[in-house]
């Protein structure tokens, strides 16, 4: 069929779908229909307003909205502002995709984290499961990050070796820090070890 | 011939073998020997059993990751020089091994070394042309295990 699929962000609170659209030229983010709303990014922790850009919690100002009108409107979405010209020839500012929830987003050591970047960079490694835990703490003044994984069954089947158990460990330490800049213990357990979540908000155990 | 072992995945937590032995010791399992080797967040366990499927199936069961391998059996004198007269053979024909233990057998006279080798074919046709005496699972079931070492490569 020839459809084109276009992304829509929207929120029910301010006027369901149609706050930022893609454009069928350039569907590299969202065009902000900014001569109706205000959007801004701001630290999630801090409220601190960032430049555009950085990566934090999207707040939008309805500008036309008559009834109910909003002021600063926390959403807890977070994702980036790009405002580099469009392909298309539009000037309003691009949001892109929304990459998690500010509620659900951990600070280790001053790098903001997600416990969904860190699923992404497990599944990419051949030999885990998706189920994982994080444990968060401080040691003295210090952010810790805990990462515990099962190895699949298949992976231990051709691999009861302490040496290739370390190397995956390993890989993970590395994967986490090339993609998302954080250092992690690496822990692997057994599969009764971790709980089955269908959410993800459980999967995290801060004990900070 | 080629032996089959257990190897199971544990937490180095506080009762993770206690509950495999627990596990085996309902499914009547009888250990020839072990092994373990271990770091410290995590161990692997060998074993030699008389049942290999009963304990696969109850440790899987019983939510364990278990992985069956092969190795090799070796019977040498129980005296100085037993197991070095096998690893000088090993060396001198570029045969590797990644880890081994051993036991001693009931009557004393022998000690037997589990290997596990990267290329278990080609150490055994090593140690065969060398007159060593390499048992046969069977032959290891009824025994009593008396001592274990542990040599990895990942230390
Ligand atoms: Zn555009």
């Amino acid at each position: 069929m020839d459809i084109m699929a276009l992304n829509i962000y929207g929120l029910s609170e301010i006027m369901g779908p149609g706050v930022a659209m893609e454009c069928t030229e350039g569907r590299e983010g969202m065009h902000v229909f900014e001569d109706h709303f205000l959007v801004e990014t701001i630290n999630p922790d801090t409220g601190e307003v960032l430049p555009p850009g950085a990566m934090g919690e999207l707040v939008f100002t309805t500008l036309t909205k008559e009834a109910f009108p909003l002021i600063r409107y926390r959403t807890r979405d977070i994702s980036h502002i790009i405002t580099a010209p469009c392909r298309c020839g539009r000037t309003h500012q691009r949001m892109d995709r929304v990459t998690g929830r500010s509620d659900d987003m951990l600070i280790i050591r001053g790098v903001n984290v997600f416990p969904s970047q860190i699923e992404a960079v497990l599944v990419g490694i051949q030999g885990l499961e998706p189920h994982y835990q994080l444990i968060v703490d401080r040691v003295g003044t210090l952010d810790t990050l805990e990462v515990q994984v099962e190895v699949s069954d298949a992976f231990f089947s051709n691999a009861d070796e302490v040496r290739v158990l370390q190397k995956i460990k390993k890989r993970i330490n590395k994967d986490l820090k090339d993609f998302l800049g954080i250092t992690a213990k690496i822990k692997l357990v057994e599969p009764k070890s971790l709980q089955r979540f269908e959410g993800k908000a459980s999967r995290v155990i801060d004990k900070r | 011939m080629k032996v089959e072992q257990v190897s199971v995945f544990l937490e180095n937590k506080q009762g993770s073998l206690e509950e495999v032995m627990r596990i085996l010791k309902e499914a009547n399992v009888n250990i020839r020997t072990l092994s373990l080797a271990d770091t410290t967040d995590f161990g692997i366990l060998r074993l030699i059993v008389n049942d290999v499927d009963t304990t696969s199936r109850v440790l899987r069961d019983n939510g364990f990751r278990v992985s069956r391998t092969t190795v090799v059996a070796v019977e040498v004198p129980d005296k100085p020089g037993g197991l070095h007269s096998i690893l000088a053979v090993l060396a001198r024909e570029n045969i590797t091994a990644e880890y081994l233990y051993a036991f001693v057998e009931k009557s004393g006279e022998n000690a037997v070394i589990i290997f596990r080798f990267d290329d278990s074919a080609a150490a055994l046709e090593v140690l065969r042309n060398n007159s060593f005496s390499v048992l046969s699972g069977d032959k290891l079931v009824g025994g009593q295990a008396v001592w274990f070492l542990e040599w990895g490569r990942a230390r």
